[in-house]
């Protein structure tokens, strides 16, 4: 039976993770990159894909370093406690668990490229306000011998940069995954202006061609394909937020050591010792739901999902709680741009929403718990 | 082909269930009717309940973890696992229930003498000796070191007079194990001492408080001039505290296990709400999810802690977490229950049985054992070294 302890292997991998992090992603970079109105940043993502992590599903065979699900968790941890920008989730877990399902040539050409940090995908489901895979309405119509794809698409997170997207749309009897280029004649990409300052766009769909080589998995069964990729990001969300968490924590603890007033270190008051205990409660809580879902990914990824569910419902809620204690703990100072708390609390909020709210993974173990 | 240990520990505990555990204990019952204490003076409620006591305790399956020699089953970790899962897939009672096995066991088995150890606890897995827990006094509750409860040293023997408070069913048990001031000198924390007293053998004299819940689980006991050999003690003399610490984290994991462990067998809060009413109103069944997720992630830290304990990293004082998210939650819990069951669950023993002596009852979750605030103020000054 695995265990819910982490193992040397990702004690190591978590250690490494952070050495590089702290020298190359730091939240100052964040900022950097939000001054001067820049979203990705491909240099970092190739120096990433050296140490393994894009090919850290990536089956050997495609130049992978097919580390695991709960390894995938340890390093998006390791990136959510300084809010390290990258396509990591996007590409390195949700395409890659996709395509590995496929396992075809194309499939392996594929992962091979992901591995490699040449390619980046960004996964583009949602049509409305909320998650919804289920509920797609993008039309991709039988024409000849291939598709054409008529639609909008919002919220797909790394899409102004990724150079392939994973399209989920409807044909004659269900859901179809496809796999085009972002560049193809009638994909027109509007980046939106994030409130995080990361990238994410609009995408509109024009008579977009597609073949049936550019499906994955097999037509009207998009979810055999998907479900397993979207289970592996949710789960990698989750660690990362948790992570975030953590980094908005450590920083409120910080300054409750050193922040002086009435002659004293505030964090002498209980009152706000208590707030910040019972914030650290929750995060290890939380902690050990990201653990159980990488420990049941690795397991039987098939049958994970309630397990993923909790983790992104537990992670989401102990991250818009970390975030509003962490301003509230800071005082004002947490309320200015010059200080680090608000960029955490944004991005708290945008990984709230992705891959499914609180609310849609709660009610995923409702019904799994029989109500 | 070979087949793996812990699938055939698996098959042959399943057999042995099946077997072995009668229907009626098949409920998974955990109610205060239901529970078997064990103890001299025990009175079986049912002949089916005598029974499977009786071949649980054969096997050692009343203490699963405990080594053979005292009584147990010695079962690892991960057939521990496998014996609560099959327990729960049969919806199995548990055979026997004490602080004997949550709070002696532990103590003597971390700081008892091997002869301690055969002494006292092949009678608690047998369920023949029942014991209690002499803590608190009314002058020592948040602030637990301040007991003054005094053994003076008489050569062979100390002899003990005070008062102790809220020592849960005091009046029914045979054992006490008590934190005892032996030293009137010394700082607080180097002058008690663990000493087990025989409750039958004069000077001890207990009268039970009744509770906002009706019944009365807790006493107050009294000593006067009674009499503890020598060699009833554990651990050294002056020591006691380095037990009491060490139980009193054992005991946080136990008492949050009741908010993880859901009441009801294991069943889905939804599920325990579903059978009073028809509809779930919106309001209701999202704050039910609500604590059922809580649920599910505070489970998946003790099993969590349990794992880390087992690879050599104990919880320490991160146990405080483990009891202060436990108790706040079972407390939640029967807010929700009591808010499903309307005006039936306003009747004692009404449609819907005890469930407002168990709402009750739960308000001292967050009490004993630490308060929820000196739990906080345990993680804040130990776990993240904020000024004290």
């Amino acid at each position: 039976m695995a265990k819910l302890v982490m193992n040397e292997e990702e004690t190591m991998l978590a250690d490494m993770a952070r050495g590089f992090l702290d020298d190359a992603c730091p939240v100052s970079k964040l900022r950097e990159m939000r001054d001067a109105g820049v979203t990705s940043d491909a240099a970092t993502w190739k120096e990433m894909a050296d140490l393994g992590w894009a090919g850290v599903l990536v089956p050997e065979e495609a130049g992978g370093s097919d580390m695991g699900f709960a390894a995938a968790n340890v390093i998006a941890h390791e990136m959510g406690k300084t809010l390290a920008v990258s396509p990591f989730i996007s590409s390195a877990v949700i395409a890659a668990t996709a395509l590995r399902q496929v396992n075809d040539a194309r499939a392996l050409g594929a992962l091979a490229k992901i591995a490699s940090g040449d390619v980046t995908y960004a996964l583009a489901v949602d049509e409305g306000i909320k998650f919804d895979p289920e509920g797609v309405q993008m039309e991709a119509k039988a024409d000849g011998n291939g598709f054409r794809l008529n639609g909008k698409k919002q919220f797909v997170v790394d899409g102004a940069s990724a150079d392939r997207l994973l399209v989920l749309a409807r044909t004659a009897d269900g859901l179809t995954l496809f796999d085009i280029p972002a560049d193809r004649v009638g994909v027109n990409c509007d980046a939106s202006n994030m409130i995080d300052a990361r990238d994410a766009a609009r995408i509109t769909f024009e008579d977009v061609e597609a073949t049936g080589e550019d499906v994955l998995g097999a037509v009207d069964n998009a979810m055999d394909i998907l479900k397993p990729a979207i289970n592996a990001g949710q789960a990698a969300l989750a660690a990362e937020m948790t992570g975030l968490s953590v980094g908005a924590f450590t920083m409120t603890v910080d300054y409750l050591k050193e922040r002086k007033q009435f002659g004293v270190e505030i964090g002498r008051f209980q009152a706000l010792q208590h707030r910040a205990a019972h914030l650290w409660c929750e995060i290890e809580v939380t902690s050990s739901a990201i653990l159980n879902a990488g420990r049941k990914l690795d397991e039987d990824s098939s049958v994970a999902e309630t397990a993923v569910s909790l983790a992104k419902a537990r992670a989401t809620q102990t991250a818009i709680l970390a975030v509003q204690e962490g301003v509230q703990m800071h005082g004002g100072i947490g309320m200015t741009d010059a200080f680090d708390m608000g960029f955490y609390m944004k991005r708290a909020r945008v990984s709230a929403e992705w891959l499914g709210d609180y609310s849609y993974h709660a009610e995923k173990i409702a019904a799994e718990r029989g109500f | 082909m070979t087949v793996n240990p812990l699938d055939a520990f698996r098959a042959e505990l399943r057999d042995w269930l099946a077997q072995n555990c009668p229907e009626e204990m098949r409920d998974g019952l955990m109610t205060e009717e239901s529970i078997c204490w064990g103890g001299k003076d025990w009175v079986f409620t049912s002949d089916a309940q005598r029974v499977w006591l009786e071949r649980c305790a054969a096997k050692g399956y009343t203490v699963p973890t405990w080594p053979v020699a005292y009584g147990g089953a010695g079962l690892s970790r991960d057939q521990e696992k496998i014996f609560h899962e099959e327990m729960g897939r049969l919806d199995a009672r548990s055979p026997l229930q004490s602080f004997g096995i949550w709070m002696l066991g532990p103590a003597l088995l971390h700081f008892g003498t091997h002869e301690q150890k055969l002494q006292y606890l092949p009678p608690v897995a047998r369920g023949e000796v029942r014991w209690c827990q002499g803590y608190s006094e009314p002058g020592a509750g948040s602030d637990l070191a301040n007991v003054q409860t005094h053994g003076e040293d008489k050569g062979d023997h100390w002899l003990v007079n005070g008062q102790k408070i809220w020592t849960s069913y005091a009046d029914k048990a045979d054992w006490i194990f008590a934190l005892v001031r032996t030293d009137r000198e010394a700082p607080k924390h180097k002058c008690i001492s663990f000493l087990l007293l025989d409750m039958k053998g004069g000077g001890v004299e207990t009268r039970p408080i009744k509770m906002i819940s009706g019944v009365s689980p807790f006493c107050e006991t009294f000593f006067t001039d009674a009499k503890i050999p020598k060699e009833q003690i554990v651990g050294e003399v002056n020591r006691g505290w380095d037990v009491a610490k060490y139980l009193l984290t054992h005991e946080r994991e136990m008492i949050s296990g009741g908010g993880a462990g859901l009441s009801g067998g294991g069943r889905a809060l939804g599920a325990v709400i579903k059978d009073t009413m028809d509809e779930m109103d919106a309001t209701l069944r999202a704050d039910a999810m609500r604590c059922e997720v809580n649920s599910l992630a505070i489970g998946l830290t003790l099993e969590r802690y349990k794992d880390q304990a087992e690879a050599g990293q104990g919880a320490g004082d991160a146990s405080a977490m483990l009891k202060y998210m436990g108790t706040e939650l079972n407390k939640q819990r029967h807010e929700l229950m009591m808010n499903a069951g309307g005006s039936d669950a306003l009747e004692w023993d009404g449609p819907v049985g005890n469930r407002a002596g168990d709402w009750l009852r739960t308000k001292a979750n967050s009490i004993e054992g630490g308060t929820s605030e000196v739990m906080l103020s345990i993680v804040s000054r130990r776990v993240l070294g904020l000024p004290g």
